[in-house]
């Protein structure tokens, strides 16, 4: 047999049908869904008569209209509320398990499927969601859908798809001290650019990724998108499988040895071919910074801002100068010690326990500088649960940084945590681009210990002197 | 609904890399319909703070009224899935977006909606954004644009997205007539899926 690839495999064993000059129909195997891209899939669902097809692969929770102030508030948003009413209503209407605000396994779509142990090697998992790449770090095949996708897998569990080429992004060697899972992945972006990886699905490799947890991992994949991919994946190993081991949706006893089976066929064959390749030597990377208004606008840390005098190509010339204005900062200048208003550690991209206790590392027995507003917002109640049970969120409340309820919060500022017009944030989230934190506001994208570093300094900083 | 021909002066954007949060900004997506949503397109860049009209931008110019086709630079769409982003292009009476490439997502997104993403290649790219409001021509059945100089060029299109959009197709409709292919999949694969016990 011809050598596959883990997308490849993970493609042949979920095609239900094909027929010439149509897509595939493929089987998705887990259906996770939020408050904002369902609720036009569900009045399809309404208006057409139809049932979900199945309700026991799907799962709902609120996220990204929750508020992250105290549970027991009246919600004030009340568009916001309305959305979240709906979400129940539909959820309820068609037999949905939802984690709603109420309970204790509310959280972030990306960060509480690998929690509970849905995420597993080889499913092909969608969301309404661009971040669902996330769940690639499992070695499944996960991507983002739009609305009216949302409504056919609801209405028939499967997808019209055409198969994507796989790009092998290697990362070999050891990371330096400082230098985490976001600082790889905003290098990735930046060398090929935010549309390198249209049409592709990324497989991250290379002993640098093999060496990384499984929340690393998830950072990694988690921004397969931002590179232009709709997903991006690592083979499954011991890493994962212990991961999974234990969890709420995990398989048991012999149902765990038969899956253990299937899964360690999972890995790219030998002599399985890729559409493109790129190669990374860890040992060279430093902590990465956004400067401009995409996630392809990366510098390392010492590095220097672009000039747009130094592009030839106009439309990118033009596109530098806007992102520059936008920012208002200068070309040729650092952007370290550049002064900073906000610091957000959050998002489905950093805010799993891991990259709670990297920020609390550097904000032990230190303060948040008096001119920045620091939140932490944890990825679900879960992980907030565990930072108390560790006592994080001590060492954050006496920093001065204000502590949250779960949900994606000022990743896109549609709950009410937002940047003022003006206003400068590093931010551990995924998208700078204009406005996504706040109307007029303006996003650094840069690792949990990067942003922690800032808010102590109250400018962007390199976390290697405070280390 | 079927596609027809397209033929309508051009509206110039010429930025690459414009993604969904600037199409349609987050805040107008708490709607649980998909009425209204043409009034958040392209907002922050088409009005101030106080609601007024930004005169340099593109759609705000007098010509701009009745446009149905946009010119943009490269990788047009990138960002969110929000579906969102061409309900309010096609709100605004956008029925095509011309491009060097588009985003993925968006690209299938656009084409559910009857939002034609059209892909030309460089030179013909370049000609289009040196003629804005000049009129062009868009054959889906042929799968050709001809340009404001009259030359012809021709864009890709999956047979598929093609069909469903020129015979008005309903991919709903066509998935759920394959039900018995899906029950003998599930039936195929049970104890070997991963089901939510
Ligand atoms: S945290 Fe941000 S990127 Fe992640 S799902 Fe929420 S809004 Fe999307």
């Amino acid at each position: 047999m011809k050598p596959r690839t883990i997308v490849e495999k993970i493609w042949d064993s979920h095609v239900v049908a094909e027929k010439p000059g149509a897509p595939a129909l493929l089987y998705i195997d887990l259906h996770l869904t939020h408050e904002v891209t369902s609720p036009q899939a569900f009045s399809t669902l309404r208006e057409r008569g139809l049932k979900v097809r199945r309700p026991d692969l799907t799962i709902a929770t609120m996220d990204h209209s929750t508020p992250t102030t105290s549970r027991d508030l009246p919600m004030l948003d009340t568009v916001g509320k309305a959305q979240l009413d709906q979400m129940e209503k539909n959820c309820k209407d068609f037999g949905i398990r939802l984690y709603d605000l109420k309970t204790t396994k509310q959280g972030i779509v990306h960060v509480i499927g690998p929690e509970q142990g849905l995420t597993q090697p080889g499913m092909t998992i969608v969301c309404g969601d661009s971040h669902t790449a996330t769940h690639g770090a499992f070695g499944a095949l996960a991507f983002g859908i739009g609305t009216s996708q949302v409504g056919h897998v609801f209405a028939t569990q499967c997808l019209l798809q055409t198969p994507s080429k796989s790009y092998a992004i290697r990362v070999e060697g050891a990371l330096k001290r400082g230098v985490s899972a976001k600082d790889i992945i905003l290098a990735v972006i930046a060398r090929i650019g935010i549309g390198g990886g249209t049409g592709t699905v990324f497989e991250y490799q290379g002993s640098t990724i093999r060496s990384l947890s499984m929340e690393e991992r998830m950072t990694i994949c988690n921004m397969s998108i931002e590179g232009g991919a709709r997903a991006g994946l690592v083979a499954p190993d011991d890493t994962t499988y212990q991961y999974i081991s234990g969890r709420e949706f995990a398989p048991k006893g012999a149902d765990w040895d038969a899956a253990l089976a299937r899964w360690k066929q999972l890995p790219t064959d030998q002599g399985a071919q890729y559409a493109k390749e790129l190669t990374l030597d860890a040992a060279t990377l430093e902590p990465m910074v956004t400067f401009g208004t995409n996630p392809g606008m990366g510098i390392p840390i010492s590095g220097a801002i672009p000039d747009p005098a130094s592009v030839s190509d106009p439309i990118e010339k033009s596109d530098l100068i806007k992102a520059l204005k936008y920012m208002d900062l200068e070309p040729g200048k650092q952007l370290k010690g550049h002064k900073i208003d906000v610091v957000f550690v959050g998002s489905c991209t950093n805010s799993r326990i891991s990259d709670l206790r990297a920020a609390a590392s550097v904000m032990k027995g230190r303060k948040v500088s008096p001119s920045v507003r620091m939140l932490v917002v944890p990825g679900s109640m879960q992980v907030k649960k565990q930072a108390e049970a560790e006592g994080l969120d001590k060492i954050f409340r006496e920093a001065g940084a204000d502590f949250r309820e779960a949900g994606c919060s000022m990743c896109l500022a549609m709950n009410g945590d937002q940047l003022e017009p003006g206003e400068y944030s590093v931010s551990t989230s995924n998208r700078n681009f204009e406005g996504r934190q706040g109307k007029g506001g303006r996003t650094f994208l840069a690792s949990p210990l990067t942003a922690a570093a800032s808010a102590v300094t109250g400018v962007v900083t390199d976390v290697r002197t405070l280390l | 609904m079927k596609f027809e021909k397209i033929e309508s002066e051009i509206a110039v954007l010429p930025i690459d890399n414009i993604d969904t949060d600037q199409i349609i900004p987050a805040r107008y997506l708490k709607s649980i319909s998909k009425d209204g949503l043409g009034e958040g397109l392209f907002r922050d860049w088409r009005r101030n703070a106080d609601g007024t009209p930004k005169s340099d931008f593109v759609l705000n110019q007098p010509q701009a009224e009745g446009v149905e086709i946009l010119v943009t630079g490269d990788n047009f769409g990138c960002g969110s899935s929000r579906e969102h982003a061409p309900w309010a292009l096609v709100q605004n009476g956008i029925r095509a977006v011309i491009s060097t490439s588009f985003a993925d997502i968006f690209k299938g997104n656009a084409l559910k909606n009857q939002l034609l993403p059209v892909v030309v290649p460089a030179d013909a790219h370049a000609e289009l954004l040196k003629s804005p409001w000049a009129v062009v021509k868009i054959d889906l059945a042929a799968q050709t644009v001809t340009l404001p100089s009259g030359r012809v060029v021709e864009f890709p299109i999956d047979a598929f997205s093609k069909t469903c959009l020129v015979e008005g197709v309903d991919e709903l409709g066509y998935m759920l007539q394959q039900d018995s292919a899906i029950t003998a999949f599930e039936a195929k694969r049970v104890g070997s899926v991963n089901t939510l016990r």
